[in-house]
């Protein structure tokens, strides 16, 4: 439960809005109060005979009453309920914009589904505690106050009477929440068992096939399915008896009211319309301990959520502007030269070194070339560059300034990076190749595609860059999408330019042609291309070959061939591969 | 124009509605004695709570008003028999229809699972994981809200308006007109308000669905946000999206509340309305004071129901939703199914041959192109290429895992087509380059839950492999526990598991796609072991990464882009020193110079 208090800062938020809309249930619980009151009145007064324009006021009266209560209660929903959607707004922006800024790590350890769950189930859930949860506890409380105190007043007797199965309500609440709190806790526990029964088998289909499973499986799987049904049956047991046993306690009270009241009456001490004032005023209180029960409900399930939620919100990124950032270092300030210095690193969940002891100088506007095994450590060197991991020991810096000292996004502003995996967004191409500026110039995104030798494709798509990429548009082929990620890095214009074996899914025909246009683009930029391929780097002014995290040969292609060591045995291998190809 | 658009949609959604309708309603079949059963509860209770206000004129006018002590006594027990009476039945009712729907539930559950079972591979090639556990799992559970907490409820609203009706009307029929004179007015606001609510609510839908994607792509890519610094626009893109699905929420909250005070207002008319006609007609004497009491009690009982019955329409479509999805995918039909006449096949002898088979994945994209070959009984053959030649595609075919495009392939001269999967696939036993374990033990991972290999045959397994060493170092032996996906062993270890698995089968075709992945040499040197035992006196093939496993097989077949371009053996092929010979000095080399 207190986990719920971290919603204070959001509730605050409201403050003028919620108060008035506790105001507004206090008015509405009171007009509506009053019904039954005006009916017993008026019953009173016909049993002791009136005129048809007395009957007509008390009928008015009761009407009038209805419709300013009903009006508070519009009051009310359009106060409480709308302020628990503006908390959910509130909460799913703060949400996003914290993982957003979370590092690469984050999203390593917590999978899409997992973060997806927490902004749509987990928010839903607190917001259903902000909003109907916090609404019905208020008038509840006050519904129950103003009637138990007019019932007192009317007949102290008879509210005791009427309120004598209270304690057992309350009692009873109290255990069947109990209960079915730890029975649904088995259930829950059953369906994960489920899912992952679930999720195993269809992982793994293709051995169960092989192995002729599917009959066995289904028994397991009917097998979790039963102890699933046997653990929600159970969890009726209980549920089901929470409704009746309400309706028969607070129908216990109505018949216990018109008992003693009937004495009363006969006694004198009571008249015929206080009754059915009374037993107005119980129908109106049984709604009211059936939504304490669904109340609880809703406290149970949110405060999971939030402490669910807290946990992600609590998690500083670590990758942030802090107090070494020197804000004075702007984009139009960085030149390109790279340097590592004794760079080492190992990812924050891992044992070994990904690089070992790094050194390496890239000059303002020239190229280098980067080939390495799977595994070698390429990507992760460029990664430490654009800092989407922190080095562990050492030092990376751009134009001598350490790269901590430049503000993350100048800094990330600064390098355009074409990762391996061409990730685009599902809207058009010309917004894809634009992404790196919130204004689209057409003929810089032309420019940027027939660079990334993308020109002719687009030109032969029915709405050429305006056709949508993704599921609700065209499917790019894979060295498509990889030319309009090369296209995106292009646009944005960067002082280093970036290319992580961003031409494996092209012919060597096409890669030689866009090694060409590339080439206009790299001129006095400093750029790195990463690559299987000895072809895509041969002209780099200076080549690394990484091999078991760390830098093993460096030159030009000439030195390296005459070298002989790891980059000439790879040369061989790709001659051989292309002729296998071409064979 | 848009608004012709939404009315067709309308249209169409109720023709769908009643479709998908009719095709759950098949699934409560098994269980009509039941809901029958249920349904006799419903009316019953609904009828007990109606009889309760029913008895207050009795109180009141015939009781209370003659003083008679013994005879209120006599009414509050009757009342207290029948509120007890509704209790228990409540609770039976209550009980009965969970039980019901956890049934029909679990039918649907099971017939999703055995359903996904029999689809074929290229099904799950083109279904992510994640969606398919979503059927088995939510979509089902959301049609199990609507069946207890809807259908049953509205059911029991329905039968108390009738009681309500029948009780009113039979009391004093004028004043029961009167209770209704306001019931045109509420239906009308109701109608109102579900059209109203139906068009917010599926905006809100779409706007949810939008907020989703949005969230799912930018969690994806969010390396992509990362490096272009755009954290900033797209949490801002993601706020325009969250602000008008909370706008548009607001707007369903506006219809809510001015419904729901609505409906108190007409209660409280209606109440108004029997106040007036009702004391006029007591003090003409024509009616008692106590029928006007239970008039009031039975004008609050008859329109909560109906403001309930508005938001069940909601349940209702979500689990339309729902139901949709799970029957598409009930709908996808197995694209290999056994023949009716399939030849009885127990025992193979394990020639393989394939006569020009062509296959694409993916229309007239073919992957293998007029492929021919034949392996003798016991021949052991190593498939050997670049990646994408076609090599895995052959031994999928194998199996049947596909169907192929042109051609045949036959077992002991018998085309596969003419032999049932389960038949087939007794004899052979596939190992995939990346190993699949279950959660359980080891040895639920050698025998896969199959009665049939008996302890003796396992053991064996294990000896074969090698795999005894390994187990030997675990504290609970065979039955050492296996995490999800057997993430605590290691590659070569699990690769071992996956070798006794195939091996406890004894078929009589292996086929084996060796892992390129490095292994320790310990390790290494048991699984080079390992492989030449399992490949022992059966028909194999295998895509071989080792020049020690190819070295060991009969005939070697060479593939290039979907086609075969050399057979032989491996000296003949180094001799001829074509493709084989460049492969060999590109991909196995190494293993020499080692």
């Amino acid at each position: 439960m207190k986990s719920l208090l971290s919603l204070l800062p959001y509730i605050k938020k409201y403050k003028k809005k919620l108060t008035l809309g506790f105001i507004f249930i206090v008015l509405s619980i009171s007009f509506s109060s009053l019904f039954p009151l005006i009916v017993g009145n008026g019953i009173d007064a016909i049993k002791s005979g009136v005129t048809s324009s007395q009957i007509i006021f008390y009928s008015g009266m009761a009407i009038v009453a209805a419709l300013i209560g009903g009006f508070f209660l519009y009051m009310v929903r359009q106060h409480i309920i709308v302020v628990s959607r503006e908390i959910e707004n509130d909460l799913r922006f703060d949400f996003f914009s914290h993982i957003v800024n979370m590092p690469r790590d984050f999203f390593n350890k917590n999978s899409t589904g997992n973060i997806m769950a927490l902004a749509t189930n987990d928010i839903n859930s607190i917001r259903e505690f902000v909003g109907p949860g916090i609404m019905y506890t208020v008038q509840t409380f006050f519904r129950t106050l103003l009637t138990v105190s007019v019932m007192l007043y009317i007949n102290p007797f008879l509210a005791m009477v009427a309120l004598s199965p209270l304690p057992l309500i309350s009692f009873i609440v109290y255990k069947v929440g109990r209960m079915t709190h730890a029975r649904s806790l088995k259930v829950k526990e059953s369906f994960a068992d489920l899912t992952s029964k679930a999720q195993e088998n269809l992982s793994g289909i293709r051995v169960v096939k092989s192995y002729i499973r599917e009959k066995n499986e289904i028994s397991e799987f009917y097998d979790i399915s039963r102890d699933y049904f046997r653990k929600n049956l159970s969890l009726a047991k209980v549920q089901s008896f929470s409704f009746p046993m309400m309706y028969l306690l607070t129908g216990v009270s109505l018949v216990l009211v018109i008992y003693f009241g009937g004495i009363e009456i006969i006694n004198n001490r009571l008249t015929l319309g206080n009754l059915s004032t009374f037993l107005i005023y119980l129908g109106l209180l049984t709604w009211p301990m059936i939504a304490f029960g669904w109340i609880i409900n809703l406290t149970q399930r949110a405060a999971p959520s939030m402490q669910r939620l807290m946990m992600v919100m609590n998690m500083k990124p670590d990758i942030a502007d802090n107090s070494e950032t020197d804000n004075k270092i702007t984009l139009d300030n960085i030149e390109g030269e790279i340097e590592f210095k004794n760079v080492s690193f190992k990812y924050p969940s891992g044992y070994t070194d990904v690089l070992k002891n790094i050194n390496l100088k890239i000059n303002k506007g020239t190229t280098l070339g980067i080939i390495g095994h799977t595994g070698s450590g390429k990507t992760t060197l460029i990664n430490l560059l654009s800092r989407i991991y922190d080095i562990s020991e050492g030092e990376i810096l751009i134009d001598g300034k350490s790269i901590k000292q430049i503000p993350l996004r100048t800094l990330r502003e600064a390098i355009g990076v074409v990762p391996q995996e061409s990730f685009l967004f599902s809207t058009s191409i010309e917004k894809n190749i634009a992404y790196s500026h919130d204004n689209l110039d057409y003929d810089k995104v032309i420019e940027a595609a027939k660079s990334a030798s993308l020109y002719k494709d687009v030109e032969q798509f029915p709405e050429k860059f305006q056709t949508v990429v993704g599921e609700r548009g065209i499917t790019l082929s894979g060295g498509q999408k990889q030319r309009t990620s090369i296209a995106r890095a292009i646009y944005k214009n960067p002082k280093v330019l970036i290319l992580d074996d961003s031409l494996s899914a092209v012919d060597t025909h096409t890669e030689e042609e866009i090694l060409n246009e590339l080439k206009k683009v790299m001129k006095n930029r400093t750029s790195i291309i990463i690559s299987h391929r000895i072809s895509s780097i041969k002209n780099a002014n200076n080549i690394i070959v990484l091999d078991g995290s760390a830098i093993k040969e460096q030159g030009t292609h000439n030195e390296l061939i005459s070298l002989g060591g790891i980059y000439y045995d790879l040369y061989q291998k790709q001659l051989l591969e292309e002729e296998i190809q071409e064979s | 124009m848009a608004e012709i658009k939404t009315k067709n949609d309308e249209q169409l959604h109720k023709k769908l509605d009643s479709y998908l309708l009719k095709r759950l309603i098949a699934y409560f079949k098994p269980y009509t004695r039941y809901i029958v059963l249920a349904v006799f509860l419903t009316i019953t209770v609904s009828a007990l709570a109606a009889v309760r206000p029913r008895l207050t004129p009795i109180a009141i006018d015939d009781k209370i008003a003659n003083k008679d002590i013994p005879g209120l006594q006599t009414i509050m027990l009757i009342l207290f028999g029948t509120l007890m009476l509704q209790g228990v039945i409540q609770y039976a009712m209550t009980y009965l229809t969970s039980w019901i729907g956890q049934n029909i539930i679990m039918d649907l559950r099971m017939k999703i699972f055995e359903h996904l079972q029999n689809l074929h591979l290229k099904f799950y090639d083109k279904n992510p994981v994640g969606r398919l556990i979503t059927r088995v799992t939510s979509d089902v559970e959301v049609l199990f809200d609507v069946f207890s907490s809807g259908l049953v409820t509205a059911f029991g609203d329905i039968f108390t308006l009738f009681w309500i009706l029948y009780f009113m009307f039979t009391l004093d029929w004028h004043l029961g007109l009167v209770t209704l004179s306001i019931l045109p007015f509420l239906i009308y606001a109701t109608i109102i308000f579900r059209k109203k609510i139906r068009v917010s609510y599926s905006r809100v839908r779409l706007l949810i669905s939008r907020l989703n994607s949005y969230l799912q792509e930018h969690i994806t890519g969010v390396s992509i946000v990362h490096i272009f610094a755009k954290e900033k626009r797209t949490v801002n893109e993601f706020e325009e999206i969250n602000q008008e699905h909370t706008r548009e929420n607001k707007r369903s909250i506006f219809y809510y509340a001015i419904f729901f005070p609505i409906v108190e207002l007409f209660l409280a008319v209606s109440s108004g309305l029997i106040l007036w006609y009702g004391g006029g007609e007591v003090i003409q004497g024509a009616v008692s004071l106590g029928v006007l009491i239970t008039f009031i009690q039975y004008s609050e009982m008859f329109f909560r129901p109906i403001r309930d019955l508005s938001e069940k329409y909601n349940v209702l479509q979500t689990a339309m939703a729902s139901s949709e999805r799970i029957f598409t995918l009930l709908d996808e039909k197995p694209a290999i199914v056994d023949k009716k006449d399939s030849v009885d096949f127990e025992q193979i002898k394990g020639s393989i041959e394939f006569k020009n088979v062509w296959f694409a994945y993916n229309n007239d994209d073919y992957v293998l192109k007029d492929i021919s070959f034949n392996i003798k009984e016991g021949e052991k053959v190593a498939f050997v290429g670049a990646t994408g030649s076609g090599k895995t595609t052959i031994i999928n075919l194998i199996s049947k895992f596909y169907q192929i495009n042109k051609g045949k392939i036959c077992i002991d001269g018998i085309n596969i087509n003419d032999i049932r999967q389960k038949d087939l696939r007794k004899n052979i036993s596939v190992v995939l380059q990346d190993v699949f374990l279950f959660s359980g033990d080891i040895e639920k991972n050698i025998t896969l839950g199959n009665n049939k290999i008996t302890n003796e045959a396992v053991n064996h397994a294990i000896d074969q492999t090698g795999l005894r060493y390994f187990i030997n170092s675990l504290p609970d032996g065979i039955h050492h526990k296996v995490n999800e996906r057997g993430s605590t062993f290691s590659t070569g270890q699990r690769q071992l598991i996956s070798f006794a698995r195939a091996l406890a089968q004894d078929p009589k075709i292996l086929i084996l796609d060796e892992a390129t992945s490095n292994i320790d040499t310990t390790t290494e040197m048991l699984i080079q072991a390992a492989i030449k035992k399992l490949i022992e006196g059966r028909t194999s093939i295998v895509i071989a990464h080792r020049l020690s496993t190819i070295q060991t097989c009969d005939k070697i077949i060479v593939m290039h882009k979907g086609e075969i371009k050399e057979m032989g053996s491996h000296q003949e092929l180094l001799d001829k020193r074509g493709l084989y010979y460049k492969l060999y000095q590109l991909q196995y080399k190494e293993d020499v110079s080692a």
